[in-house]
């Protein structure tokens, strides 16, 4: 069965900063990719709402569309974490963005890595993979 | 095949580590990173940006030596491997944290490698690609070489191996060159 899970990480002006796709079995086709990034942004307005609201960073869920969920986390500078899943797994999803959290915060002491701009390290990119296998 | 002299550097190096103050280590790592990071905007030529780490260390190191002589009260090294034991034991104990481990002697023991295995400096740090030619803790170089230079021996410090260009560990080798006699100022070199 395959249950693609979208994870795009949101800077401070809605530009996408990475993107990465679990699929626990069959790979997603190239126009469902399309549509999880655009059901992703539509919904970050959603979650600048709720980022208020809580104190905590963990947002869990915050939207939907159709049968799909959205969740995301907000770090402290506001980068937005954000997952697309079809199933409702609040302790997996937690995990998940704790460790890529610890993972972000590593990014960012890098002297060498401006804030807001997109992510193109491998070891991030192969990390948040194994992440994903892991929690997925 | 550790040399009977070699051992208490080691314990020398801890007791001054113990009794010196402390910084935060993100702190440390955290400024570093923004002069290398400063550095690289303003100078755009990265062997430049070397060499200006390398003069940065100079300056610290021939200020360095006073305080280390100072607290460590290791006294005159006999020859140039008792030096050598004393940087990386002693000295970099002292300012970092870290001891070093000197090896790859050359033949007439005036060239050795230090070898760090972690280094403060470059935690969490990730070099982008186009940054191939950079010695990111060249600061290091200098500092050897200043410190040095203030005890009478003339050494070339260079970086021949760094974790952050996808070296298991970094490497510094270190040259001596001669050793300085006291010269005469100038100034008083007439009559």
């Amino acid at each position: 069965m395959s249950v693609p899970y979208t994870f795009t990480i949101v800077g401070k002006n809605d530009n996408p900063l990475y993107e990465a796709e679990f699929a626990s079995g069959v790979k997603a086709k190239e126009q469902a990719h399309h549509l999880s990034q655009f059901v992703i942004h539509s919904s970050i307005d959603l979650v600048e709402e709720a980022v208020w609201k809580s104190t905590a960073m963990n947002l869990k869920g915050v939207d939907r569309f159709g049968k799909s969920y959205i969740s995301s986390f907000v770090t402290a500078g506001h980068i937005k974490f954000m997952l697309l899943h079809e199933k409702k797994e609040e302790d997996a999803i937690k995990g998940f963005f704790q460790d890529v959290y610890e993972l972000y915060v590593k990014i960012a002491i890098n002297p060498f890595y401006q804030l807001n701009t997109p992510i193109t390290s491998v070891a991030f990119d192969s990390r948040v993979k194994k992440l994903g296998a892991k929690y997925f | 095949m550790a040399q009977k002299g070699a051992r208490p550097y080691d314990r020398i190096g801890e007791q001054v580590f113990a009794k010196v103050d402390k910084i935060n280590a993100e702190l440390f790592t955290l400024t570093y990173g923004s002069i290398v990071t400063q550095l690289v905007k303003d100078y755009e030529d990265l062997g430049e940006v070397n060499t200006q780490l390398e003069k940065m260390g100079y300056n610290i190191g021939v200020r360095l030596i006073e305080e280390f002589l100072a607290r460590s009260n290791v006294g005159r090294c006999a020859d140039f491997t008792e030096t050598a034991e004393v940087v990386a034991k002693v000295g970099f104990k002292m300012f970092l944290g870290i001891t070093a481990n000197v090896t790859d002697w050359d033949a007439e023991k005036k060239e050795f490698s230090l070898v760090l295995d972690d280094n403060p400096l470059t935690e969490f740090v990730e070099l982008p690609e186009s940054y191939n030619k950079l010695w990111y803790a060249n600061i290091l170089c200098g500092v050897i070489r200043g410190a040095l230079e203030m005890v009478q021996m003339k050494v070339e410090a260079t970086y021949v191996k760094c974790v952050l260009h996808g070296h298991d560990v970094s490497e510094i080798r270190v040259l001596l060159k001669e050793i300085l006699t006291d010269e005469i100022p100038a100034s008083m070199r007439d009559e």
